[in-house]
């Protein structure tokens, strides 16, 4: 099994070990190795910027792959169409109505002394939310990992957003519009995790 | 006086128009002309004959301008010279919605330097959807040593720098409204630039800033205001602090409270009931962020003669609602959320036989799983119990085409009719068939409609029967609705007051565009996104119509279009 083409082996049956679930493929650990007409995903890795459209600029060093995590318990899923919809409800101002006054949720980095709160009433897209995680722990640099050549070097530390919802997957932030998954959110949690670095780095 | 002799030198008049000079004095007219305050007559008086023009455009202290780019700001000083008060609207409403890319335009400056060369003495500045920055706000400040009333709705570009400009170098204002803005607030500073000596301020709403202001600044310019009438507070005002200000406020005629929920003790809360209580003229109250059952009791005293009640930032329950209404016998507007379910409305009709306008907005309105909100049952309660109902905004999960036959029946004077059902194409939900049917009671009972907003499961039946019937609509949203072609096209060929139409993800493509070509002469507004216009379309419709403003905008991630009139000194008169 070569991970760099993404090659998998054929799925097991129902009743025998799931070696899919091991494989290694290019992608977050958790993330769903099967889209959802069933199909095994070769390969198949959603560039971070396509999902949230962020410039992040080069990171200079390149580094040792970390993530940051969020632990948020998330909504059942709305039906894609709804979800994507630009615009509607055509509803001015979501986040000032209703019950919810403020969302606090808690920032951890794995490595960092103390955690944070951000508020995420605050921020009205994704890209404005790393950009304030991002000073808040400025020690750290938020990578860009669509960009295959930084993946080279593994000299320090980097983080990519995800979070993991309530089902356990890790999820790749910047794939719901944000204002219908701000709802979800509860905790926020950072964490770098070991097990992502090798399968982050396959040409390593 | 000078405005005669110009008239008197001028060409081409009739025999009626001599006779007429003759006998009646064009300072009489304009005199008498000057009383006239409504848009529409002006412009009907304009039209009479040149002196009527004439007299018109020298009396005219008041612009409307629908829509920013259907005229330049030198040909409104050249025909207006005499305005004080100029209202001014930019992006399409959509833009709202963030269906508008972002520095579309509607930029004030332009207008601002010409106001200031043109019009030295403006008082009022009014704006909609515009883009204004700290630099234009502070050019506005220093520019017109009369300014007194600027009011800011759905704006942005601007931070609260601007307003501490506006704030300091405004000696004579009287009105600061601030609403839904895009603002980036810095602080809440701006208003400690209020000076020691300022006195004058009568309206101020910053309701829509989210930061903490000064609020000793703020007690004492409301301390030395006494004319103010109408003072809206941001979310960061508790309710300690407003029982402060209303103590030295009870002439308020209008309020928004901040924050409604705090731990009083026993004391703190009889002093606020009675502080609300005191304010005899208040007839709107607003803000109420956050209101529970505990504290809603504190204004009971204070709703005997509210006409407006706006709660649509307080997630109250069926019956915490309803006990609040049976204080409001005098209500004629109010604003709701969904929460209150149909059990709250019922209360509504209940308890409020004077209402007029209902607005009904979504506590959740991107969460799926929500089982609740209001449906077809609370909106016919409501219509039974208020039977001079004539504005209505509803967000609902499920609607009836026999509910909404039944609505009208019970209030057929409705002007304005929202009705959104949230979820894109749904049918009527007992039947299954889509809610044409609905909307053609609509049009057909409520004769004096001018805005209507349809939605759920429509074929080109709606439209059918829109342009049929509709004739005295002006502004229509049409959303995910019919088949082909032929619904618009029966719109834009029926329709015949039609001002403004908004129509996002329906089939309708470049036959139907190409069909209203007269029609948009008297449009001020044409919008189309992620319809089946194409980029040829559009380029065909501005080749056909030169004089039209069309923007067409291709790529990811949708194809948009709008167009606007642009028909130079004849906009400035229509709304």
């Amino acid at each position: 099994m070569s991970p760099e083409n993404g090659k998998l082996l054929p799925e097991t049956d129902a009743g025998g070990l799931n070696f899919k679930a091991t494989e290694l493929t290019l992608g977050l650990p958790g993330e769903s190795r099967v889209t959802s007409d069933g199909v095994a995903k070769l390969g198949s890795k959603r560039g971070f910027s396509e999902t949230v459209d962020l410039s992040l600029g080069d990171n200079k060093d390149s580094n040792k792959l970390g993530q940051f995590q969020i632990n948020v318990p998330e909504a059942a899923k709305s039906p894609v169409s709804k979800a994507q919809v630009v615009g509607w409800p055509p509803v001015r101002g979501y986040p000032k109505r209703g019950t919810k006054s403020c969302k606090y949720v808690k920032v951890a980095v794995d490595g960092a002394p103390y955690l944070r709160k951000v508020d995420l009433e605050m921020y009205n897209t994704y890209q404005q939310l790393l950009t304030s995680l991002e000073d808040m722990f400025s020690c750290f640099t938020i990578r860009n990992y669509l960009n295959d050549k930084k993946l080279e070097r593994v000299n320090g530390i980097e983080y990519v957003p995800t979070y993991e919802d309530k089902d356990g997957d890790w999820m790749l932030v910047g794939d719901v519009p944000w204002h219908s998954s701000n709802d979800t959110y509860k905790t926020f949690k950072r964490k770098l995790n070991e097990e992502a670095l090798y399968m982050k780095h396959p040409r390593n | 006086m000078e405005s005669s002799e110009l008239k008197r030198s001028k060409d081409s008049v009739n025999s009626c128009e001599s006779a007429r000079r003759s006998s009646f004095p064009d300072e009489v007219l304009e005199r008498v002309l000057s009383l006239l305050k409504s848009h529409r007559d002006r412009s009907s008086v304009s039209l009479v004959c040149k002196d009527w023009y004439n007299a018109e455009r020298w009396s005219r202290t008041h612009v409307f301008i629908g829509n920013c780019y259907s005229v330049s700001p030198e040909i409104v000083a050249r025909r207006f010279p005499r305005i004080r008060s100029v209202t001014l609207k930019g992006k399409p409403r959509f833009s709202d919605f963030n269906l508008v890319p972002e520095n579309w335009g509607a930029d004030i400056h332009a207008w601002l330097v010409v106001f200031a060369a043109k019009y030295p003495f403006l008082e009022e500045l009014r704006l909609k959807r515009m883009a204004i920055s700290d630099e234009s706000l502070e050019f506005l400040a220093v520019s017109f040593p009369n300014f007194k009333a600027l009011s800011l709705l759905s704006c942005d570009g601007f931070s609260t720098n601007g307003l501490a400009a506006i704030a300091t170098h405004c000696k004579n204002l009287t009105e600061l409204d601030i609403q839904e803005n895009g603002i980036d607030d810095i602080g809440g500073s701006w208003l400690s630039c209020f000076p020691e000596s300022f006195t004058t301020l009568e309206v101020l709403n910053f309701a829509n800033l989210t930061s903490d202001i000064n609020f000793d600044a703020l007690e004492k310019l409301v301390g030395r205001c006494k004319s103010m009438k109408v003072l809206k507070l941001n979310r960061s005002v508790s309710l300690e602090q407003l029982q402060r200000l209303l103590v030295n406020a009870p002439q308020l005629a209008e309020l928004g409270t901040g924050l409604f929920s705090q731990e009083l003790t026993i004391r703190e809360y009889e002093e606020l009931e009675s502080a609300l209580s005191n304010c005899k003229n208040m007839h709107t109250l607003s803000g109420l962020w956050d209101a529970t059952g505990i504290y809603l009791t504190a204004l009971y005293l204070a709703c005997t003669h509210l006409t407006f009640l706006n709660l649509s930032y307080a997630a109250l329950q069926s019956v915490e609602l309803a006990k609040l209404l049976a204080h409001c016998p005098q209500l004629k507007r109010l604003w709701v959320l969904d929460t209150v379910e149909d059990k709250g409305l019922e209360a509504v009709g209940l308890n409020c036989p004077l209402l007029e306008e209902l607005r009904v907005f979504p506590a959740d309105p991107f969460d799926d799983e929500i089982v609740h909100g209001v449906t077809e049952a609370g909106f016919v309660a409501v219509s039974f119990g208020c039977p001079r109902l004539h504005y209505v905004l509803y967000f609902c999960r499920q609607m009836t085409n026999a509910a909404v036959a039944t609505i009208v029946q019970n209030c057929p004077d409705f002007t304005h009719f929202r009705l959104c059902i949230m979820n894109p194409g749904q049918p009527d939900y007992l039947t299954n068939e889509p809610m044409d049917e609905a909307f053609g009671a609509v049009v057909r009972t409520c004769t004096k409609l001018q805005r209507l907003s349809v939605s759920g499961l429509l074929t080109d039946l709606t439209f059918e029967y829109i342009g049929r019937y509709a004739k005295n609509l002006e502004t229509l949203s049409v959303a995910f609705a019919g088949r082909s072609d032929w619904g618009m096209q029966c719109v834009l060929g029926g329709c015949p007051k039609l001002r403004k139409l908004e129509i996002r993800d329906c089939p309708f493509g470049n036959a139907a565009l190409l069909s209203g070509l007269e029609k948009y002469e008297s449009m001020r507004s044409l919008w189309m996104s992620a319809c089946n216009v194409t980029m040829n379309g559009c380029r065909l419709l501005a080749r056909e119509m030169p004089r039209l403003n069309v923007e067409a905008r291709g790529g990811m991630p949708r194809h948009l279009s709008l167009l606007s009139e642009m028909l130079g000194t004849r906009q400035t008169e229509n709304h």
